[in-house]
């Protein structure tokens, strides 16, 4: 019986095995690229990184997005409650205005929105000036009342009269960029401790570790307590930021120092971190070029997952009076407002930091979830 | 004689994985039968699907993997015929069958034990899981189990934790558990694997003294064909999700019909035949099942494809007799003279 | 007279090597004792050759073969390498810096081919790297290098930028033995370089293992737990028990006639591809239970599982036995070989 060789695949043995099947994008795909592909399946996720992504870009363009500047208030509206917007479709945007009665006892004002007042609100409104990124002079805002007297209280005024919204957008900066800087310095001494524990293992293993497990064992809130008590109270605004910071490293940097070692540990014993070795590529080559790309996916995760609790030690800081302080705006010391409970029954909407807070932790923490789940494309 | 209706037959069975990427065909369309008191083996390289039938049968194929299509009829003597492909894996009934008719033994013998018990425990618990016994019967019963599977000291062992005993004797163990309620059907798959050969042929001999004691049958999974020619009554071949050859053992090794498996037996180092033979091997490689070839899965690697037909149009099952068959088109005349064609 | 021509010099010779690992226990990890995984190896590798390395799991064949690659840094004994000059190094002593020279010379295949690539890098980052690291070559000198070993070892050079996910088992072990030799080694030890592999593709490896050592003349020390394939790949094979060599012999000699009742029992376990051969030949079943290898057994290591030991000559503590010649080319370790009558494997019917 006659035999007849098919003709496709017959080329090389091993090209018949490589060359059947679509995916061929997968085969050339760049580790990133896999990790995004992955990352993509994952939906809270992907909801997580829009919301992360929104909150930052609020960060980014503070200035504009707000319609009053920090400090700009009207002590006339205290307390002001948030207005509605209204569309009109001839004439556009506008809110109606505030009738205020006086309290007879306690001598407080009470305001009420008047419908028979309009407010003319537009968008890309003169108000202002302010900076764009410290450098580009401008004077628009997004949304702004057309003539700059009148008040425009989105989502309600303060004790002084300050603008809640206009506060909380300036506060997202703050907010997330302290996390930022805060992990990203505890990243550095997390990643060369950690290393160093990991990759000599043995004594000097032992000797970290146990400055890990002390630091670890400091009940936080005391500590930061102190450390910002000690903070002398000339410093200004910039300097008390920046100590902040520092603060949360000192605490953060043992869970990262943590989770370097053991990937280290893991990575060790791999063959093929023993083959480089026997390739002849020296220490430094094998610990940056071989065992640091290997965990990078797995360290962007725990950095994600461990700004949130950065954002909320700055939030409880300032909460409590020991972080920032007014004139700077974070939303922890926008919280400080909503300290009574008398002042959030008459203006519950001084929560709504608050409500900044668990939704910026929960996009970060569920982009943490599905980079973490996808750090390691080639599982199988 | 007519035969004895088998004591499972699966027909037509096909379980998809239904992954992001697409589906996977692990099993498409396999067809098999366990004769009773016999063992069957099913022999596949990795990805063949040879795990993924076993599992199908007790409803243990893992999300996102789904029983498609087909029947796996369990027939218990002197009753009516169960199809199992249509209960739900958490069922009443599924669940009298898994343990109690048709037990497994896996290839991770540590791994299938719980540290966090003794040896004791465990079995104790899947004796009364499945018979109304006190729990000194059971214990009992236990150790006689113990015993019969081969563990010296059965009494003292049963305190022991898994940790504590060599894999081989974990092995043991699991085979003793397997054995609890005197099933019907055991079905191991790999069960030797992970072992040394020392202890693989132990394990071997007790599988077919256990099966001679009991008169169940066995349906032994493996990728090893040295295993197969060791304990096999009938041998399954399969290749990416399909059955390519079925017969028995001596037909199988000794006359072989499908290329694939005439290229396997050729592809093993024989012992005895004289060292540094060179031998002979099949090109490329085992495909991933999600990218299975169209035709017969096997026509890239087969040096006997016939071009224009067995990358076009699926293998033709030839039977040539009760448990003996083959799915390729060189057995098939028809198909043989309209390939000469093509090829003048 | 025509001995040295018998056996020329070896290319690395083992001389009473021990490798120890301590077992610690306790809080602040205390030394309790040591698992001997490598107890007093005398062995000789000769050029041009395989040695078969074989035993069962824990027998201590990779703890052997790593030591002599030296990633493993052994607890006592030597390692001498003979160069292509003549000279002889003892490597079991020599420091990180010192070895580099030698481990170009003497390169390993891993078992897993899919955690011995890393796959962070790509065909040509994995297969260039020991030319990078060791100065030899770069650029497009670098990448025709690569290109040519991969075309050696049966990859096509235009996969050189595919990651390693993008290629089976049997691919991946090519690129690792394309990293292996690119840098022209003598000795290759290869540590179960066929296990992981499917049955099909198995024979594709070995053979071209097989091709690349005769077109390079490399010397491999082949670990392996699989006796059908070391018979067909070994010249000599050496059988491993507790950290010991307990025979060594020509492949065909030792699969025929052994002299150690181990390498019987273990012959006799391998199960044979035919029906046929189902029950013939001697069937030898040895207890499951492997002696603590941190407190072996006195006398001979194998009594507690050997069907012949003899209370009062296999189990005395001091006396066990020593690595000695049975015949020609045919070493065993055990007291009563000369009284025992073993089995070795018998051909298959044609």
């Amino acid at each position: 019986m006659t035999t007849v060789l098919l003709d496709a695949d017959t080329t090389s043995s091993v090209e018949a095995g490589a060359e059947t099947g679509t995916k061929n994008g997968r085969r050339t795909a760049k580790q990133w690229r896999l990790v995004w592909w992955k990352f993509r399946q994952h939906k809270l996720a992907m909801v997580g990184l829009v919301l992360m992504f929104g909150i930052y870009l609020v960060a980014l363009f503070a200035e504009f997005l707000a319609p009053f500047g920090t400090s700009t208030f009207n002590s006339e509206y205290t307390y002001a409650p948030p207005q509605r917007i209204h569309v009109d479709w001839g004439e556009g945007l506008y809110v109606h205005g505030y009738t205020s009665t006086i309290d007879e006892e306690t001598f407080e004002p009470t305001f009420e929105v008047d419908e028979s007042q309009r407010i003319e609100i537009g968008l890309f409104v003169k108000g202002e000036e302010y900076e764009l990124f410290g450098l580009i002079p401008w004077d628009r805002h997004l949304i702004g009342p057309e003539d700059p007297g009148q008040p425009m209280y989105l989502l309600g005024a303060d004790r002084n009269g300050h603008d809640l919204l206009s506060r909380l957008i300036h506060g997202t900066r703050i907010s997330m960029t302290i996390g930022l800087v805060g992990v990203a310095m505890a990243l550095v001494l997390g990643i060369i401790l950690g290393g160093v524990s990991g990759y000599f293992g043995g004594r000097t293993d032992t000797v970290i570790q146990r400055i890990v497990e002390f630091f670890m064992s400091i009940p936080g809130i005391p500590l930061w307590m102190g450390l910002s008590a000690a903070l002398p109270h000339e410093w200004g605004p910039m300097q008390r930021y920046f100590a902040i910071t520092v603060i949360l490293a000192v605490i953060g940097w043992t869970d990262m120092a943590r989770v370097v070692r053991g990937r280290f540990l893991s990575l060790r014993n791999e063959e093929f971190v023993t083959s480089a070795r026997l390739d002849g590529s020296g220490r430094p080559r094998v610990i940056y070029r071989h065992m640091l790309p290997s965990f990078t996916s797995h360290l962007i995760a725990s950095v994600t997952l461990s700004i949130p609790a950065m954002i909320l030690a700055e939030t409880s800081l300032s909460f409590l009076g020991l972080g920032l302080q007014d004139p700077v705006v974070s939303w922890g010391v926008l919280l400080q407002d909503a300290q009574n409970v008398r002042v959030l029954s008459t203006a519950p909407w001084l929560m709504l930091p608050g409500v900044a807070v668990i939704v910026a932790v929960l996009a970060l923490n569920f982009v943490g979830d599905g980079l973490r789940d996808a750090a390691d494309p080639y599982k199988r | 004689m007519p035969r004895e209706d088998p004591l499972l037959e699966i027909s037509d069975l096909r379980t998809h994985f239904f992954t992001r990427e697409g589906t996977v065909r692990a099993v498409d369309g396999v067809s098999l039968t366990v004769p009773r008191g016999k063992t069957v083996c099913v022999v596949g390289e990795s990805g063949c699907g040879k795990s993924v039938t076993a599992r199908s049968v007790l409803g243990l194929v893992d999300e996102p993997g789904r029983i498609v299509s087909g029947e796996i009829w369990w027939r218990r003597r002197g009753q009516e015929p169960v199809n199992l492909a249509q209960l739900g894996p958490r069922s009443e009934e599924m669940r009298r069958v898994r343990g109690g008719e048709i037990s497994m033994v896996f290839q991770e013998p540590m791994a299938s034990l719980s540290p966090m018990y003794t040896i004791g425990d465990q079995l104790v618990e899947a004796i009364r899981m499945h018979l109304p016994l006190t729990q000194e019967q059971a214990r009992e019963r236990a150790t006689d189990l113990l015993r019969r599977a081969g563990i010296p000291r059965a009494e003292e062992r049963l305190d022991a934790y898994s940790f504590q005993l060599s894999g081989g004797m974990c092995q043991r163990v699991m085979i003793a558990i397997a054995l609890a309620a005197d099933p019907a059907l055991l079905i191991a798959d790999e069960p030797t694997t992970a072992l040394d050969v020392t202890t693989q042929a132990r394990i071997i001999d007790l599988l077919r003294d256990l099966q001679a004691e009991t008169g169940m049958s066995v349906l032994f999974i493996t990728h090893d064909l040295g295993v197969v020619a060791e304990i096999a009554d009938e041998v399954v071949v399969m290749y990416l999700g399909t059955v390519v050859e079925r017969g028995g053992v001596d037909e199988i090794f000794h006359d072989p019909k499908h290329p694939y498996t005439n290229a396997l037996l050729g592809s093993i180092p024989r012992m005895g035949a004289g060292a540094g033979r060179r031998l002979a091997t099949i090109r490329g490689n085992v495909p991933h099942p999600s990218d299975r070839p169209a035709g017969c899965p096997f026509h890239p690697r087969c040096d006997a494809a016939i071009g224009g037909v067995c990358d076009v149009s699926d293998p033709p099952h030839i039977v040539f007799g009760e448990a003996r068959s083959v799915r390729c088109v060189l057995h098939d005349d028809v198909h043989r003279s309209s390939a000469a064609e093509v090829r003048a | 007279m025509t001995d040295s021509v018998a056996a020329p010099e070896p290319v690395i010779e083992v001389r009473d090597l021990t490798v120890h690992f301590p077992v610690r226990k306790g809080f602040i990890g205390r030394t309790v004792g040591h698992v001997r995984a490598v107890d007093g190896v005398d062995l000789a590798i000769r050029p041009g050759e395989t040695l078969g390395l074989v035993g069962e799991s824990g027998c201590g064949k990779t703890t052997l073969g790593r030591s002599i690659a030296r990633i493993l840094k052994p607890t006592g004994g030597e390692v001498r390498y003979r160069g292509p000059d003549g000279t002889v190094t003892d490597l079991a002593t020599l420091g990180e810096r010192a070895l580099k020279p030698f481990q170009r010379q003497i390169r390993v295949v891993f078992q897993d081919p899919f955690s011995s690539l890393n796959p962070r890098m790509t065909l040509l980052q994995i297969v260039g790297e020991p030319l990078r690291a060791n100065g030899i070559a770069s650029g497009s000198e670098l990448e025709h290098r690569v290109a040519e070993m991969l075309e050696r070892v049966g990859l096509s050079p235009k996969y050189m930028n595919r990651y390693p996910h993008a290629f089976s088992g049997g691919e991946r072990q090519r690129v690792n033995i394309a990293r292996a030799l690119i840098l022209g080694p003598r000795v290759v030890i290869a540590d179960e370089p066929v296990s992981a592999l499917d049955v099909s593709v198995r024979a594709q490896i070995l053979n071209l293992l097989r091709d690349l050592q005769e077109e390079l003349k490399l010397t491999y020390l082949f670990v392996s737990h699989d006796l059908s394939v070391v018979e067909n790949i070994c010249d000599r094979v050496a059988v491993m028990y507790l950290g010991k060599i307990v025979e060594v012999a020509d492949t065909a000699e030792l699969y025929s006639s052994p002299r150690h009742p181990y390498t019987e029992a273990l012959l006799s376990a391998v199960p044979r591809p035919d029906p046929r051969l189902r029950g013939a030949g001697r069937r030898i079943r040895l207890a499951d239970d492997l002696p603590d290898p941190a407190n072996p057994p006195p006398g001979c290591y194998f009594h507690t599982r050997c069907p012949y030991a003899v209370p009062g000559v296999c189990d005395i503590d001091g006396h066990g036995p020593v690595l000695t010649g049975t015949g020609p080319q045919h070493d065993a370790a055990c007291l009563r070989t000369s009284e025992l009558d073993l089995v070795g494997v018998a051909s298959e019917p044609a």
